[in-house]
């Protein structure tokens, strides 16, 4: 792969006394996206959260465009780039959507133009801008959680399971905003478990056992091979 | 560009039932003061007691505010808090006793600038201290209670002794400068001149708080950060920074407390910051974790409170502080507006 955005190396994590990540080697392309895939609780939580730095990678290393970001704080790593939209959304339930999407303007106020634009990718940030965020159904906090990684232009995102107890309306909004900020030429990171989801969207893929990447290659050949998705991560044709 | 599919949502209305539970911990002033009204009887000593208590509430409230906003911000437990009460207090009252000849001549003028010094002078050191504080004391205990704990309440014990070895062991009496002193007659009641003050101090500085808070984006972070501060950091904020801005503020803030709780008084000992300390953690307690309103609400409650029973029933005065706060906390487990769920 030539000239990756993100590379980890060998990275180990602990979460108190247990070993997640046990060696994750991940190389993420520039534009795109990489799907991280894997069974329920085999490390791809922990894998984006050691990449923005929630939790500290015990050793190894965590390369982003060609810089050492392993002992970076968490906001030197968001300023360099590094958008993330943790799993349980991480919205500002008491701040209205409107201050959620300011306070997502790190470097300056709010782009109007860009503003624009989101609230066609996600209209109901529109219909509900003064509301607390705290109201809003479960679906219209992904689509600001997303939203607001997407204030400011990003170089990676790092996306933990967008889809996850959408209704099927919802997940297509979500796949379209993905769709255009791959459009655009970001570069993402995400974690999905609807695998339709992952077929759609997926340019490279990475699975995960046991707190290690144990394949890696093209989503054209994943979503084609069902012996490797069965080998892999236990899917079935009839599964999806 | 991609755009969502027809999609037209709604909020159901909240019912009348549900209305009345967010708004109720609002209602608790206004309902314990009319009540007031009605169990003392007589106009004149509702109203004398009322201010009174208001006037206590704002102090308490100036004490316990930065408090509860470190508790949210990072989930720190400083029982040293009690110490900047106390130094503001022997500062400001310093300044006041080198001013003797402002404080004690019929000008207010004099009177008001000296005042204004002392609250200056206390602001600065308290700040000042606090900052040196969060360095030495707090920052290699975050995230461990148990040591926050020991830590802080041992900060607090040398600061004590500290005060005691400069200004010494002994209490300290002062009287207020000339224009503080005597009341103002209004309705047959007699209204203290420094307890109308302090409730006009306490309400500007709620005021300007609550402006800070929800105005800036500085106050917009406080706000997010006491609630999810590991997002905040992941939007590219530095939390961190933003602590010490809070923790050097609440410090001060305690200081100018400390300073008002002392002319309240007209005595100060190098332990009411620690007595205090009761009352500050009943407020942000009842108030609920990281509120600045709930903070508020909860101070004027038991400076109301605290009031009307030394008049109607002196013995209930001394429990009546626990008792509001085992009401409070038996229908709100959490406290009145938590923003931080106690863990």
């Amino acid at each position: 792969m030539s000239d990756p955005i993100l590379t980890l190396s060998g990275v180990h994590t602990d979460i108190a006394q247990y070993h997640i990540l046990e060696g994750v080697d991940l190389q993420v392309p520039r534009g795109g996206v990489t799907m991280l895939l894997g069974r329920n609780g085999v490390g791809k939580t922990t894998t984006l959260r050691t990449i923005i730095g929630h939790w500290k990678a015990k050793s190894g290393t965590i390369s982003f465009d060609g810089s050492d970001i392993t002992a970076l704080p968490v906001p030197a790593r968001a300023r360099a780039g590094i958008g993330f939209v943790p799993e349980d959304m991480g919205i500002f339930g008491d701040l209205s959507v409107e201050e959620n999407m300011v306070l997502a303007a790190v470097s300056g106020p709010l782009d109007p133009a860009r503003l624009d634009w989101l609230f066609t990718v996600f209209p109901p940030l529109k219909t509900f801008w003064k509301s607390p965020a705290g109201t809003l159904s479960g679906g219209q906090k992904q689509m600001l959680s997303i939203a607001r990684a997407m204030a400011e232009d990003r170089r990676l995102y790092l996306i933990d399971e967008p889809t996850k107890g959408l209704a099927p309306a919802i997940i297509s909004t979500m796949a379209g905003a993905l769709r255009e900020l791959k459009r655009q030429g970001a570069s993402i990171l995400l974690v999905e478990q609807n695998f339709s989801v992952a077929k759609a969207l997926g340019d490279t893929v990475a699975v995960m056992e046991n707190g290690r990447i144990i394949w890696t290659g093209e989503m054209a050949q994943l979503a084609t091979d069902a012996a490797l998705q069965e080998r892999l991560m236990g899917l079935s044709m009839e599964a999806h | 560009m991609s755009a969502a599919p027809d999609h037209t949502p709604t909020f159901a209305a909240l019912s009348l039932s549900d209305r009345l539970e967010k708004a109720a911990p609002f209602l608790l002033v206004p309902v314990l003061v009319v009540l007031g009204f009605f169990a003392i009887g007589t106009t004149s000593s509702w109203l004398t007691l009322t201010v009174s208590g208001l006037a206590m509430g704002m102090m308490i409230f100036i004490m316990a505010s930065g408090l509860t906003l470190v508790f949210g911000l990072m989930d720190v437990i400083n029982f040293g808090h009690g110490a900047f009460i106390s130094v503001g207090a022997y500062v400001g009252i310093s300044v006041l006793l080198a001013l003797s000849g402002w404080t004690g001549a019929p000008s207010l003028v004099l009177n008001i600038l000296a005042v204004l010094l002392a609250v200056f002078a206390a602001i600065a050191v308290t700040g000042a201290l606090g900052w040196g504080f969060e360095r030495v004391i707090v920052r290699p205990v975050y995230g461990a209670h148990l040591k926050q704990i020991l830590v802080t309440v041992g900060g607090l014990i040398v600061i004590e002794q500290l005060i005691q070895m400069v200004w010494g062991p002994e209490e300290i009496f002062l009287t207020r400068p000339e224009m503080l002193k005597g009341a103002v007659t209004f309705a047959g009641a007699a209204v203290e001149k420094y307890r109308l003050l302090a409730v006009v101090i306490g309400l500007i500085l709620f005021v300007a708080m609550r402006m800070v808070l929800l105005r800036t984006k500085i106050g917009l972070i406080v706000r997010a950060g006491v609630a999810n501060g590991e997002m905040v950091e992941a939007l590219g904020y530095r939390l961190r920074i933003v602590f010490i801005g809070v923790f050097i503020a609440g410090s001060a803030l305690a200081g100018l407390g400390g300073v008002m709780w002392g002319l309240y008084q007209e005595v100060i000992t190098a332990g009411m910051g620690e007595e205090m300390m009761i009352l500050v953690f009943i407020v942000v307690i009842i108030g609920g974790l990281g509120s600045v309103e709930g903070a508020f609400i909860g101070a004027l409650l038991v400076g109301l409170l605290q009031n009307y029973l030394a008049f109607l029933e002196p013995k209930l005065a001394l429990i009546s502080n626990i008792a509001l706060m085992a009401a409070i906390l038996m229908w709100r487990p959490q406290g009145m507006l938590p923003v931080v769920k106690a863990k």
